[in-house]
């Protein structure tokens, strides 16, 4: 199993371990001492570091999170991440991410489209790691658009949804042709099923070619 | 200083707004190191600081956008419609309760939202403590369903204003739904009319399209007189016929918002035609044929 990024730690909550960033509360999520506890089942990337993928964060990195929703993954990957650039299309979770955003100097909340990465070059920089959680058609073609955010040794951290592409075709084909369209601009280092937390999820772990 | 497309780029470091303003509607062909040009260019001290920038800048933009998506129109229509709904549903299933417990007590006990106010409009003194608590439970009864009515009221005003050809072609309560279906009048106009005719029946789509069921002739256009109203054999040309109809006053209502009553015209002929009567009076008296200009009826 690999190592957990710095400030990230696998705590007791209520006799179970768990695991946890410090932060102000998001979502309800218990806490302990200022410790907040990440629930895999609601966060694809809690899931990536519960199954011991290899993400690559140590901690303390630039971040692009496209797909920030209402702030759950994203208000924790702020918690033990440098400069994170919360990236959302839809106006109503984006105001839930304004509440997480409040008490997270780091977090930056963009009311932006992901297939249209012009629209916030202009403001994000070039970064360490992208996690994308977008549930739209397309999610290969987002990861290459969005490839020009990401240094030489940056990690791609992925969930592909099965069910965006196409809720009539078999998971497993979906997913062949994702990492067939990604091919073009990242080198895919690990993939797995996101199983049990999130059914017919595929995360990977990608590094620009 | 060189000419680029960063965010800050020729703004005053005290100009919140301005900063906002270029935050949501600036662009860039490719991100570049933009925390170091802006320490270079003096808009900001070091890196702390143009971050202290960046994040009062993101967060005055990504609120303005809130407040502009959510003040909407069409979006107020779509809580209302939805409150609309869940005080109905939740009026009917109090009033069963109310049945179910009056029937305990009173041999005359009836059903429904309308026992429920009856009940509820009753002048004796309550018998006992547990009565007293069914009717104050009827009371609460009728005052949601009362709430349901005057949201309707709202729905049926409201609906004109936001698109007036869908309200005038779908009744206002219909034209309502299908915008609260797909989430706003803006991405109504973008469907497919094929979309639009199966509007809430995913349920039966997805099982079509997993190959398990027929596909749905229609969804929640079905309670529009044209439909309903439509002999069974032909509910599935007329759903087509005015989901195609209504597309197209949705796109109007979006992108023109102008009324064009030529469009009810062309509808009222063409169900005309696959009714096949053209003397058809149109029996219906629903909620859905109200407010149309062109109406047939």
């Amino acid at each position: 199993m690999s190592d957990l990024p710095g400030g990230v730690e696998r705590r007791a909550f209520d006799g179970s371990e768990r695991l946890a960033t410090r932060g102000k509360p998001h979502y309800g999520e218990p806490t302990d001492g200022g410790w907040r506890a990440w629930d895999p089942d609601r966060s694809k990337l809690g899931a990536m570091l519960e199954l011991g993928m290899d993400t690559g964060l140590a901690g303390g990195e630039t971040v692009l999170y496209l797909g920030a929703a209402s702030g759950t993954t994203a208000s924790h990957v702020a918690d033990f991440a440098g400069p994170t650039y919360g990236v959302e299309f839809a106006a109503r979770p984006l105001r839930d991410l304004l509440d997480a955003a409040e008490s997270r100097g780091n977090l930056f909340p963009l009311l932006k489209d992901a297939r249209k990465p012009e629209t916030y070059a202009h403001v994000v920089e070039p970064v360490d790691a992208i996690v994308q959680d977008v549930a739209t058609r397309g999610q290969a073609t987002v990861a290459t658009a969005n490839a020009e955010f990401l240094r030489d040794d940056g990690r791609l951290l992925l969930a592909i949804k099965a069910r965006s592409e196409d809720v009539t075709r078999d998971p497993a084909d979906v997913f062949d042709d994702a990492l067939d369209d990604l091919e073009s601009a990242y080198e895919v280092l690990e993939t797995e099923r996101l199983t049990p937390h999130h059914d017919d999820h595929l995360g990977v772990v990608a590094t620009p070619r | 200083m060189t000419e680029h497309a960063g965010w800050f780029a020729g703004i005053d470091p005290e100009d919140a707004e301005a900063a906002a303003d270029r935050v949501r509607g600036g662009a860039a062909d490719s991100p570049a190191d933009w925390p170091a040009l802006a320490v270079d260019e003096g808009f900001a001290d070091d890196d702390a600081e143009y971050y202290e920038r960046l994040h009062d800048a993101t967060m005055a933009a990504a609120r303005a956008a809130v407040h502009e998506a959510e003040r909407a129109d069409d979006k107020q229509l779509i809580h209302a419609v939805r409150s609309m709904d869940d005080c109905e549903r939740t009026a009917n299933e109090l009033a069963e309760r109310v049945a179910e417990w009056a029937g305990t007590r009173f041999d005359d006990a009836g059903t429904g939202v309308d026992y429920a106010r009856e009940l509820a409009d009753r002048d004796e003194e309550p018998a006992d403590p547990s009565e007293t608590r069914l009717v104050a439970l009827a009371e609460r009864t009728a005052a949601l369903a009362d709430e349901a009515d005057e949201l309707r009221s709202y729905v049926e005003e409201t609906t004109p204003s936001v698109a007036p050809n869908l309200a005038a072609m779908a009744g206002p309560v219909l034209a309502a739904r299908l915008i609260s279906l797909s989430s706003g009048l803006d991405s109504l106009a973008k469907q497919p009319s094929s979309t639009v005719q199966v509007l809430g029946a995913e349920d039966a789509l997805f099982a079509h399209l997993r190959g398990s069921a027929p596909s749905p002739k229609h969804g929640v256009i079905f309670t529009h007189e044209y439909v309903r109203g439509t002999r069974p054999e032909e509910r599935g040309s007329a759903a087509r016929a005015l989901a195609g109809k209504l597309t197209i006053a949705a796109r109007v209502d979006h992108y023109s918002g102008e009324r064009k009553p030529d469009l009810d015209a062309q509808l009222d002929e063409r169900i005309a035609t696959i009714r096949g009567n053209n003397g058809d009076a149109g029996a219906g008296d629903d909620d859905t044929a109200a407010n149309s200009g062109g109406d047939d009826s």
